[in-house]
């Protein structure tokens, strides 16, 4: 039984530590903070968003997969769907921003008042 | 010396994990680095692939079939209509200024340090064979939790998806004063 389960276990889950997943998730991130915080193109800082998300549902996956547990990837599931629909208003407003200001720099949005 | 044994020792899984992170950090780079916004698209489009061949490798194929006809599919084309449809490309944008680098890369450094010491303190189990379920990550598996447990949330999200379509749609519409183009 022991034997037959294993032999069942994906290599990639055998051979490599999950901390070589959480590595390469940690630094997905930082590179979306980096993104964020030196362009100035808004739609360029809302692609930024998108990898630290993508980051996070990397991280989701691997511990699910490593732990069998498939809540995590019902999780993963749902940040896509928020993600899509985040993305679907963002870039309205993107292209609301475009019409009024005729650019996207966010350096010329200082004006704003809330 | 060392690292030559270590490669030689490295089977075509090591070898297809660190290719695929390579190419998925390269895709990231590639998005923040490069001044044209298309060329931005398209490495995160390459991003998103080599993460959904991650999921693949996980044994994760419904969130990798997603992964595909979601964000490949269809966000970075709603990306990459936004940029055509603003015609940036025009526009070249200056590089940042040296002061805001300078303060990125620290920022971006202290956390990374934060996360990598954090996560050398941890201590993170071993994968269990007596309960190691090889078809978590199945579309079986996945959509029987989806429709049970998880079903209130789901149609939630119909919701949402509703409410978003209707505020993209209010927000993008041309107001009637000015019109630029």
């Amino acid at each position: 039984m022991l034997q037959e389960n294993t032999a069942l276990i994906p290599d990639m889950i055998k051979q490599i530590p999950l901390v070589n997943y959480v590595l390469l998730a940690s630094i997905l991130f930082v590179i979306g903070i980096v993104g964020v915080l030196i362009r100035r193109n808004a739609l360029i800082i809302f692609m930024s968003i998108e990898l630290m998300l993508n980051a996070v549902n990397l991280l989701l996956v691997a511990f699910s997969a490593y732990n069998s547990d498939p809540n995590g990837q019902v999780f993963v599931f749902f940040i896509m769907a928020v993600a899509a629909a985040e993305v679907a208003v963002g870039l309205a407003i993107i292209v609301m921003i475009y019409r009024n200001i005729r650019s996207i720099d966010i350096g010329l949005l200082n004006k704003l008042r809330g | 010396m060392d690292i030559l044994g270590l490669l030689k020792n490295m089977t075509i899984t090591h070898w297809s994990f660190y290719i695929v992170s390579m190419l998925t950090l390269f895709g990231a780079l590639g998005t923040i680095m490069s001044k044209n916004p298309i060329h931005s698209v398209i490495y995160l489009i390459l991003t998103f692939f080599s993460l959904s061949a991650h999921y693949i490798m996980l044994n994760a194929q419904f969130l990798a079939a997603v992964n595909i006809i979601v964000y490949a599919g269809a966000i970075m084309v709603l990306f990459l209509f936004v940029v055509m449809f603003l015609n940036l490309r025009e526009e070249n944008e200056e590089l940042p200024k040296n002061s805001i680098l300078i303060a990125a890369s620290i920022v971006g450094g202290i956390i990374g340090i934060t996360l990598i010491a954090a996560i050398r303190q941890t201590q993170i189990e071993k994968v269990n064979p007596y309960s190691f379920n090889t078809k978590t990550g199945l579309v079986e598996t996945l959509g029987s939790l989806l429709f049970n447990k998880y079903l209130l949330p789901f149609e939630l999200v119909s919701v949402l998806f509703l409410i978003a379509m209707a505020g993209a749609v209010m927000l993008g519409k041309r107001e009637k004063g000015e019109r630029h183009f």
